[in-house]
């Protein structure tokens, strides 16, 4: 089987977020693989270990991420590929997957796994989005996988409930938290996975342009949510504290 | 690991001038050596910490079902060669992974042992067979090791042992009796590393399985802390071991013996920094966490003077530890595939260091004493409850003081080993200790000057001086009778102590400033700043006891005027400086170095 990973290096979930000039700062950030994507490399070794067949991990993104990928490869995936996406500068969720989309043009696939969400941006838009490019059909936030003669069969989380979906390969599925405890890389694991192909394309190696990828969204503004002020503790009477909290929402709060 | 240029000599530091860029620092480390350390602290966190409870109340099976998983995942083969089914890590990861497993409370001397003392004998002195037999299932968790020197009556004295061993008739096994007291593992070991005195006297090292019939244990012995742990009499009676069990020669088990202290001793305080830097941890998240008066009670001034306190002991420990560890990593680092096989030559590079493994167990064992302590005093009256993972610490902590050659042991071993290398000619003290006498004569105080670490550095040159001076003076006032004056030899050998933790935190903040500029390495260098002046006020305590212990009279008053002058510099202000490192530790909620 021929299974692809789309991986996104994150912030790690203990950091701070700091927002500097508009941005949000990464001086001194811890980087993880993207938890959701982790879901999905710890599923494609499974089907590796079970079909038989390749695991390979893309991302796009920074030189830096050799690391993710590098942690990935320990984790048993096979090879790696890291498209190098520094050169475009208004960059969002339709670049990644238009870069991917190129990526993918000659590559002979079964299944694409991607996290469900990352966890910085959150959009939950790259996959969808690439499905669609592709033309291959796609079923989000799945939580159970089980493949025989070319036809998945997918439980996927809606809000809480279980759906159970049917669909023939190729597909792309996105992972959420619960499909599978993904492994740590053992030790052997993390040795081996210096020795494995890790390929860093540009876009010129995808046959794109800057601009062909550049995003369709515009960041306005970026900025931390308001710190939590003290509570107010209303005194009297219910009644008196219904009355004086419907006028409080009426004229502080303002949301009534 | 190519991040230094060349090999220094152990005990060398004294008498030479060692640069930043020779030292291995804590941020040196490789991706990959920190993705294995992740591995390990992963493994440790969410596998092994949510059963402590279940652990401390002995619950070997749990034990050794939770090592066979870190031996699944590699982390019981680092310092087993890739020939005998290891990974053959180098000593800094090896070093990192016994780091990670410290949280895990007496977890980790299970481990410890195991992969330390209990399998590095056969690793480093095993023959062929001898590795080929044992080491692949020590390094998988299949099998698990112990070591036994130490008996009932011999504890710091090892060689004393009473155990003895005797070749049958046939020829072909030696019959072993005796006790070995206080078996870390002995409840669930496959393979004992025992010492035994062939017909009563030459000392020999053995494999002891414990399935050999006459292998019994005792029960498990009650002890004041790490609980989870097994620990009891190992019982030999009319033990036959076959004589391909021996390890090394007959009557050079004291070679072994001596080595594996070494290598125990090192591990030892990589694992002190791993509890340091926990209990640092779990302190200030308390203190941010715990209200009184209304406030978190790491606003208050006096519990941020404890933090710092803790938090710039960790930092030497772990400064100290690292740059010791990089030593034998870099030496090691020339190995070819045939040395890194060879046990002996292994062996040969950690005793080379000898004097700097017995200075890192006395530092570290101390340095987690008092942490601990300061943990338990500043969680107030919760952490003298169970419930408060400080409480268990706070016991755990104190055998580090007492195995592996007690710390008053440890502390005479550094100047006789210190004195056998100048007698060897392979340390200049004599020669240096003699200028220096010609030097204090016409002494000048210096100025040095105002860029970050001039004044540390000029107190580190001075504290050499110092102990140049003390030791000087033993060695000429008392010659080999010097050894009768053990107060005065442990004045000595913590005076080299702090002086190789002064130099080990200059120099890594010195290459932390080089590496990300001062404003970057502001904690490092307040860190620095402050335990150099206390580090050099202890030497000078120390010094002026020794001295005045030695001489008399005129004589002494002249090497007290000296010491006066070599100890007068203009202090930093450490009240203040310890509350700004409280600030980075309380707003990160963790320890920071």
């Amino acid at each position: 089987m021929n299974i692809f990973v789309l991986m996104k290096r994150t912030f790690d979930t203990e950091e701070k977020i700091v927002v500097e000039n508009s941005r949000v700062s990464d001086d001194g950030v811890e980087f993880i693989i993207n938890p959701y994507d982790e879901f999905a490399i710890e599923e494609a070794i499974k089907l590796k270990e079970e079909h038989g067949g390749e695991v390979t991990v893309v991302t796009v993104g920074e030189e830096e991420a050799e690391k993710e990928l590098r942690t990935a490869l320990a984790m048993g995936a096979d090879k790696a590929y890291l498209i190098n996406n520094e050169d475009v500068e208004n960059y969002d969720q339709s670049s990644t997957s238009e870069i991917l989309a190129a990526f993918f043009k000659d590559k002979e696939v079964d299944i694409i796994l991607g996290g469900n969400v990352s966890n910085d941006n959150g959009t939950g838009q790259v996959g969808p989005r690439l499905a669609e490019k592709l033309a291959i059909p796609y079923v989000t936030t799945i939580v159970g996988l089980e493949i025989s003669d070319r036809k998945a069969t997918i439980e996927r989380d809606v809000e809480g409930d279980q759906e159970t979906v049917e669909v023939e390969l190729p597909v792309l599925v996105t992972a959420q938290q619960g499909l599978n405890e993904p492994r740590y890389p053992s030790l052997p694991g993390i040795m081996k996975a210096k020795k494995k192909p890790l390929e860093v394309l540009e876009l010129d190696d995808l046959d794109l342009d800057e601009d062909e990828v550049e995003g369709l969204t515009e960041t306005v503004d970026v900025f931390l949510p308001p710190e939590k002020q003290a509570g107010r503790i209303l005194e009297g009477e219910v009644e008196e504290q219904v009355a004086e909290l419907v006028k409080l929402l009426r004229t502080e709060a303002k949301v009534i | 690991m190519g991040k230094t240029t060349q090999e220094i000599k152990g005990g060398s530091f004294l008498v030479e001038e060692i640069t930043a860029d020779q030292i291995f620092v804590p941020e040196d480390m490789s991706d990959e050596q920190k993705l294995m350390a992740k591995t390990a602290d992963d493994f440790v966190r969410k596998e092994v910490m949510p059963h402590l409870e279940t652990l401390e109340k002995q619950d070997l099976e749990l034990t050794t079902k939770l090592l066979k998983q870190a031996g699944d995942l590699g982390l019981l083969g680092a310092d087993v060669p890739e020939a005998y089914g290891g990974i053959g890590l180098d000593k800094v990861t090896s070093g990192l992974i016994t780091e990670k497993f410290a949280p895990s409370r007496s977890f980790s001397l299970s481990f410890g042992a195991h992969v330390g003392i209990g399998s590095l004998p056969i690793v480093l002195f095993g023959t062929e067979e001898q590795k080929h037999k044992y080491l692949p299932s020590l390094a998988t968790g299949e099998k698990f090791a112990a070591y036994a020197l130490t008996e009932p009556g011999s504890g710091s004295d090892a060689l004393g042992a009473k155990t003895t061993a005797k070749l049958n008739e046939a020829g072909t096994h030696y019959i072993l009796n005796g006790q070995k007291q206080w078996i870390t593992n002995s409840g669930f070991a496959h393979v004992f590393v025992v010492y035994a005195k062939v017909d009563g006297e030459k000392f020999t090292a053995f494999i002891v399985e414990s399935t050999y019939d006459g292998v019994t244990t005792g029960p498990e012995e009650k002890k004041m802390g790490i609980k989870a742990s097994s620990t009891r009499t190992l019982i030999l009676e009319d033990v036959a071991v076959p004589k391909e069990n021996v390890l090394g020669e007959i009557g050079k088990g004291h070679k072994i013996a001596f080595n594996i202290l070494n290598i125990g001793r090192y591990k030892l305080a990589v694992g002190c920094v791993g509890g340091c830097k926990e209990a640092v941890t779990v302190s200030v998240r308390y203190a941010n966490e715990r209200q009184q008066f209304k406030r978190p009670i790491s606003s208050f001034a006096l519990i941020q003077n404890k933090l710092a306190n803790m938090a710039i002991k960790a930092y030497a420990t772990e400064s100290s530890v690292y740059r010791t560890v990089g030593m034998f990593a870099d030496r090691m680092d020339h190995f070819t595939e045939e040395d890194e096989k060879d046990g002996a030559k292994v062996a040969q590079t950690i005793a080379e260091y000898a004097i700097e493994c017995s200075l890192n167990k006395v530092f570290a064992s101390e340095a987690l004493d008092y942490i601990a302590d300061e943990a338990v005093q500043i969680h107030g009256g919760y952490g003298y409850m169970s419930e408060y993972a400080v409480e268990t610490m706070y016991r755990d902590s104190r055998i580090n003081r007492i195995f592996e050659g007690t710390n008053e042991i440890n502390r005479l071993l550094v100047p006789s080993q210190l004195l056998r290398k100048a007698m060897k000619g392979e340390l200049p003290l004599l020669q240096k200790a003699q200028t220096l006498q010609e030097e204090l004569m016409m002494l000048m105080p210096e100025e040095p000057g105002s860029e970050p670490l001039e004044q540390e550095k000029y107190l580190l040159k001075n504290a050499k001086k110092i102990f140049l001076m003390a030791a000087g003076l033993g060695v000429q006032k008392f010659g080999t009778a010097l050894e009768n004056e053990q107060e005065l030899l442990a004045n000595v050998a913590d005076i080299v102590g702090q002086i190789y933790a002064m130099e080990s935190v200059i120099l890594r903040t010195e290459k932390a400033i080089a590496q990300s500029g001062v404003d970057k390495s502001h904690h490092k260098l307040l860190m620095t700043q402050v335990f150099v002046q206390e580090a050099f006020q202890t030497i000078e305590t120390l010094a002026k006891e020794s001295l005045i212990a030695v001489e008399e009279g005129d004589q002494l008053r002249m090497l007290l005027s000296a010491l006066k002058k070599l100890t007068r510099f203009t202090p930093v202000n450490v009240i203040a400086k310890k509350r700004d490192i409280a600030g980075v530790l309380i707003e990160a909620n963790a320890y920071v170095g």
